[in-house]
């Protein structure tokens, strides 16, 4: 192929300092968190821990404190898990069906709604956080799971008809029109046609919405009560307690736990992954 | 009876999803404006202030603080970003070997939650144990790294885990565009004798304008809706010296029962968005046009 010369070096060079660069932080949280806190104070954030100790993460999944309460984040892991699974689900079959009417069934309308859509992606979430609020308060969902998922569901359903809206678009529409001289309905032409063809979307969407949901850390905090609290909310709290010793190798294992689902999903489907960011990289 | 339904579904379809967003989006925006209108403190006070919160809020030495911190952040990190962004993905795009593993190191922060960013960070950045004592050990004995803990520096501690962790994302964008030009341009320009560096500067970044205007507008959304990072990286400390105007609203909303004033700083944002994406959508549209 391309000849070795000093300029190619150079080139591999700079971009394996980049890799070191960007894997060091993971690197150094991993070490960490195998350390005893004696070893991480005799030692530095590269240096390889004395003895591999797994007491950090023991710890950190069981007993560590967020907060008020001393039972580790395996609770709030799970929490994030109630929250994210049903609303990523909702979001997507909404925004499925949403991109579908509005690139195939436009009607008078449909589009001025499409617009005020997209602008909502760009909204600050600042400045609908009093008013959600109230209205959970309202009808009784404050500080629940559900209250999330309906958050996440409203806000994530601009996204995921984005998304749906502009991959349906490219499918002709003289198909659809044919369909529907055949005397297929609505519903037929959505479950025959569309959905066998929206594999590589519904990807897109499911990975896109569960790493923003996952990762969403004010909704969290502001509706979240202590029984349904994510695992980023509690992540901060562990890791901003200031009672105590500070454990640094518990805040490194907690940390990672943290990253886990999204780093799984990234290495797994890794080619979706970058496709949704770039589709719907207003969100950020 | 069937065909009547027929024709009503895709409006019935769409019917909840437009009552969603016309009053969970739009009713809640203007329901924010109206309560930066007046006396509401911890709890929503439907008494008419006028003006009064947004000219306490000019008068806050904090908000003031925490909108020149992301002043200075969001340039830093925008042009920090892009500038290394574009500068990887030029570099990646010289038939590399192991490509595809680079771009999977330099993309993974991306996956993370700006929490998990800003707890790594805050422990790399500890002075005494994290970066600094790393450098002690090495032999470097008079390092000095503590900006996390700097009124005048905090900030920018923000920009290096802010870069870190999106720096990659700009670099796919970048090397996504890299790869949609017609190679037969670059061929071309080759055979007429320009070199490799003068193809880049003159022929291909300008093609990569709109990439360009896009890592903008994303990296600026980034930058202003930053708020788990703040928390998890420097809480808005020491004191408020890192505060942002994101963190500032979520305080005095939540936690201070100045409702009002939340509002007021929340409906800022607001316009803050408004001012760098309505000259773009209206360029955006103008060149459709055309």
């Amino acid at each position: 192929m391309t000849k070795f010369t000093p300029g190619r070096l150079f080139i591999y060079l700079i971009l394996l300092l980049f890799c070191a660069v960007y894997l060091m932080p993971l690197m150094v949280m991993l070490l960490t968190s195998f350390k005893t806190l004696p070893d991480i104070r005799g030692g530095n954030l590269l240096s390889l821990p004395d003895v591999w100790v797994v007491e950090a993460w023991a710890k950190a999944w069981g007993s560590a404190c967020t907060g008020v309460t001393c039972e580790g984040v395996k609770g709030y892991f799970w929490n994030s898990f109630k929250m994210a699974i049903p609303a990523v689900f909702i979001s997507t079959l909404i925004g499925a069906l949403n991109g579908y009417v509005i690139a195939h069934w436009r009607f008078k309308g449909s589009n001025l709604f499409f617009a005020l859509m997209l602008f909502g992606c760009f909204i600050p979430f600042q400045v609908i956080l009093l008013p959600m609020a109230a209205t959970l308060g309202k009808f009784g969902l404050a500080n629940t799971t559900t209250g999330l998922v309906f958050v996440h569901v409203v806000y994530g359903l601009v996204f995921t008809t984005l998304f749906f809206r502009n991959f349906y678009v490219s499918v002709p529409s003289e198909l659809v029109k044919a369909a529907k001289l055949d005397g297929a309905g609505f519903f037929t032409i959505f479950f025959k046609i569309m959905l066998p063809i929206s594999k590589p979307i519904i990807m897109v969407c499911i990975i896109w919405q569960f790493t923003q949901i996952w990762n969403d850390f004010l909704f969290g905090v502001v509706y979240s009560g202590s029984d349904s609290q994510p695992i980023t909310v509690a992540l901060n709290n562990l890791v901003n307690t200031s009672t105590g010793v500070k454990e640094y190798n518990v805040d490194m294992a907690a940390a990672i736990i943290a990253a886990l689902p999204t780093l799984f999903v990234y290495v797994v489907a890794g080619k979706y992954f970058v496709r949704g960011l770039t589709a719907g990289s207003v969100k950020g | 009876m069937f065909n009547i339904l027929q024709k009503w579904l895709p409006k019935i379809i769409l019917s909840p999803s437009i009552f969603l967003v016309t009053v969970c989006i739009y009713g809640y925006v203007a329901w924010t404006g109206y309560l930066s209108l007046t006396h509401s403190r911890f709890l929503p006070n439907f008494k008419w202030a006028g003006l009064l919160q947004y000219q306490k809020l000019m008068e806050n030495d904090r908000w003031l603080t925490s909108c020149i911190n992301l002043l200075v952040f969001g340039v830093l990190f925008i042009v920090i970003s892009i500038v290394l962004g574009t500068l990887l993905a030029i570099l990646l795009d010289q038939n590399i070997r192991q490509e595809g593993a680079i771009r999977t190191i330099y993309l993974y922060p991306m996956a993370l939650s700006f929490i998990v960013t800003g707890t790594a960070w805050k422990w790399i950045l500890n002075p005494g144990l994290g970066l600094e004592k790393m450098m002690h050990d090495w032999g470097w004995s008079s390092f000095k790294f503590d900006w996390i803990v700097s009124n005048e520096m905090s900030v920018y501690t923000l920009v290096i885990a802010a870069v870190w962790q999106s720096s990659g994302f700009v670099m796919a964008m970048f090397l996504a565009g890299l790869r949609g030009i017609d190679s037969s341009i670059v061929k071309a320009a080759q055979i007429d004798g320009a070199s490799m560096p003068t193809i880049y500067w003159k022929i291909i970044l300008p093609c990569l304008r709109p990439v360009f205007f896009s890592a903008v507008i994303i990296t600026s959304h980034i930058a202003i809706k930053s708020f788990d990072l703040v928390t998890a990286l420097t809480s808005g400390g020491p004191g408020y010296s890192s505060d942002l105007p994101a963190l500032f609203m979520y305080t005095h909303a939540f936690t201070r029962g100045q409702m009002g004033l939340g509002a007021a700083s929340a409906m800022m944002m607001l316009a803050g968005v408004l001012a760098i994406l309505v000259p773009y959508l209206y360029s955006e549209l103008r060149n459709r046009e055309q």
